[in-house]
């Protein structure tokens, strides 16, 4: 059973603030979701190996040739915050 | 169909079909575009008119969904925390659609991150079904079929993750097509999860299928799951006799409508005395393919949409705090009560001391899945069935209980676990709603469910109903 402990941990983990006011209302839809998925349980998987890409495909590698790319303007545009040229974050520490 | 609009458009002209959809778009009671892209597409039809050239599909509009990245045109995947968003790129999809002369017309509406089978979770608000505007068009690429069953573009494209392209054609009314995983370059759809989703049309027939897909697949060295080759789809095989057809014992029976449930015999029935044979076959993990799919559905959503910080793109707002808050206040802000709890469960799946039980798992239940399929195909060349379960449902009846939601996409979803093709092909209606017919091919033989579904839609009258709003 997922308590409302655990909603907030995973909020912190997926970086998404949850209100007080959201927590019963994920708590009883996660449980009824997870609830769900444990009928995975039912099913023998012994020795079946799992299936990560349905094409199965080999390393792709390509000569190590620099190709036109964005410009610098084109890749900041859309930048909510910039500085000098550069991406603007919050403070790290 | 696209066939008859070229030639219209070559003895008339290009802009003032333009301008006819475009007014109609705006009285629309749909809520199907989220955007138009008028300038440039009435420059481009401008030229067309002077210029035809010989592009395959010189002068047709098209639609795009939200998620696909058009170069100048927003595109936000229907999310507050993506709004305003201009990529500075074009999807390998519209470059190769513009190399062939089609004019990009506008975005459409869809679930936020494609997460969704009603077009519900937009930010911009539910899309309504041209059949009954009180019902929701299937999603999660609503929009893109909602505009082309209400005649407000002749042709679309969607993206299908568990569905979200045959899902929304089979409650419009129209033919969608799920291609091989693959088949077609996701460079430039935003990435939901990405090891299920491909890119695929929406038309109004099944050559109208065939011709888009002649035009958007093919290999892209910019998608590194990118198949080899480029296929012929046109012209499409006639006929169906000599083909043997699987019916999937799971897929009928308890929670199908039954008035699904007869459209689909109907049609089935229908191939038969076209000279198709059809048998029973069993796809035994037919049951656990939902909670596999929504495991791995939401891991990979969790992964993907880490990106969304508001450092790059997007949303940002208020005084900067540490690096943590600023993110969690705007990703809270930003993301829709669908897109958390899909990241939520997401990141609870792959968290320490889960990763075995639920993702890994998943995982190993995939492989039975494919493994299905393959036997199946040892003795069929393709499968049948529904599409959806049940016709299109009320506007506001699901989304507050997001299990019944899920439960809906119980025969799309195998298909993008296994990678397999699929179509979905008017069949009849549920009183005055569209059902979907689902033919289900081998990886890569798009040709034989087209050929089928062609042959289907030749021999019987559903893809020339149209909705009143018509």
């Amino acid at each position: 059973m997922i308590t409302k402990v655990d909603v907030e941990h995973i909020g912190w983990l997926a970086s998404i603030k949850i209100e007080d006011d959201e927590k019963d209302k994920l708590v009883e839809q996660f449980n009824s979701i997870l609830e769900y998925f444990h009928q995975l349980d039912e099913v023998d998987t012994e020795g079946v190996e799992p299936t990560y890409r349905v094409v199965e495909l080999a390393n792709i590698f390509r000569e190590d040739v620099a190709c036109p790319s964005l410009s610098q303007e084109e890749a900041l545009r859309n930048a909510p915050r910039r500085e000098n040229g550069y991406f603007k974050s919050p403070r790290i520490v | 169909m696209l066939m008859e609009l070229k030639e219209q458009l070559l003895s008339g002209s290009a802009e003032e079909y333009l301008n006819k959809l475009f007014l109609k778009i705006e009285k629309s009671p749909l809520n199907g575009f989220t955007s138009l892209a008028r300038e440039s597409a009435l420059q481009q039809a401008r030229e067309f008119d002077k210029n035809p050239g010989q592009g395959r599909l010189a002068g047709v509009p098209i639609a795009i969904k939200e998620c696909i990245s058009t170069k100048g045109i927003e595109t936000n995947c229907s999310s507050n925390i993506l709004r305003g968003y201009i990529p500075p790129y074009d999807a390998h999809v519209i470059e190769q659609l513009k190399a062939e002369g089609a004019i990009i017309m506008g975005k459409t509406n869809m679930d936020e991150f494609a997460m969704g089978s009603s077009t519900e979770t937009s930010c911009f608000g539910p899309t309504r079904n041209p059949w009954d505007y009180d019902c929701v068009p299937g999603g999660s690429s609503g929009g893109s079929a909602a505009v082309v069953a209400g005649g407000e573009a002749p042709c679309a494209l969607g993206s299908d993750t568990g569905g979200s392209v045959r899902c929304p054609a089979s409650f419009c009314g129209i033919v969608g097509l799920k291609p091989t995983y693959g088949l077609v370059s996701r460079y430039g759809l935003v990435a939901y999860a990405n090891s299920l989703e491909q890119i695929g049309p929406l038309t109004r027939t099944v050559e109208d299928t065939a011709l888009l897909m002649e035009v958007i697949a093919g290999h892209d060295e910019r998608d590194t799951t990118s198949a080899e080759g480029k296929k012929r789809y046109l012209p499409i095989r006639e006929g169906v006799s000599g083909l043997k057809i699987g019916i999937p014992r799971e897929y009928f029976g308890e929670g199908v409508s039954k008035e699904v449930e007869k459209a689909v015999w109907d049609a089935i029935n229908t191939l038969e005395s076209l000279g198709a044979a059809w048998q029973e076959v069993s796809l035994p993990h037919t049951k656990h393919a939902l909670a596999a799919y929504y495991v791995i559905a939401m891991s990979e959503a969790s992964s993907n949409l880490a990106r969304f910080d508001g450092l790059r793109y997007g949303l940002r707002f208020g005084e900067d705090k540490d690096w943590h808050t600023t993110f969690s206040d705007i990703r809270a802000r930003g993301f829709g009560p669908e897109a958390k709890r899909r990241i939520l469960l997401g990141t609870y799946a792959l968290s320490a001391g889960y990763y075995g039980r639920y993702y890994l798992k998943a995982l190993k239940v995939r492989t039975l899945i494919k493994e299905d399929f393959l036997r199946a195909f040892k003795d069929v060349d393709l499968l049948a069935g529904p599409t959806m379960p049940i016709p299109a449902f009320k506007i506001g009846e699901r989304i507050n209980d997001p299990l019944s939601l899920y439960l809906a996409d119980v025969f799309t979803v195998p298909i993008n676990l296994a990678g397999v093709p699929a179509i979905s092909v008017p069949c009849g209606f549920a009183g005055h709603l569209p059902v979907g017919l689902q033919l289900i091919g081998k990886h890569f033989d798009e040709a034989t469910i087209l050929q089928a579904a062609h042959t289907f839609e030749k021999a019987t009258p559903f893809h020339e109903k149209t909705p009143a709003v018509i």
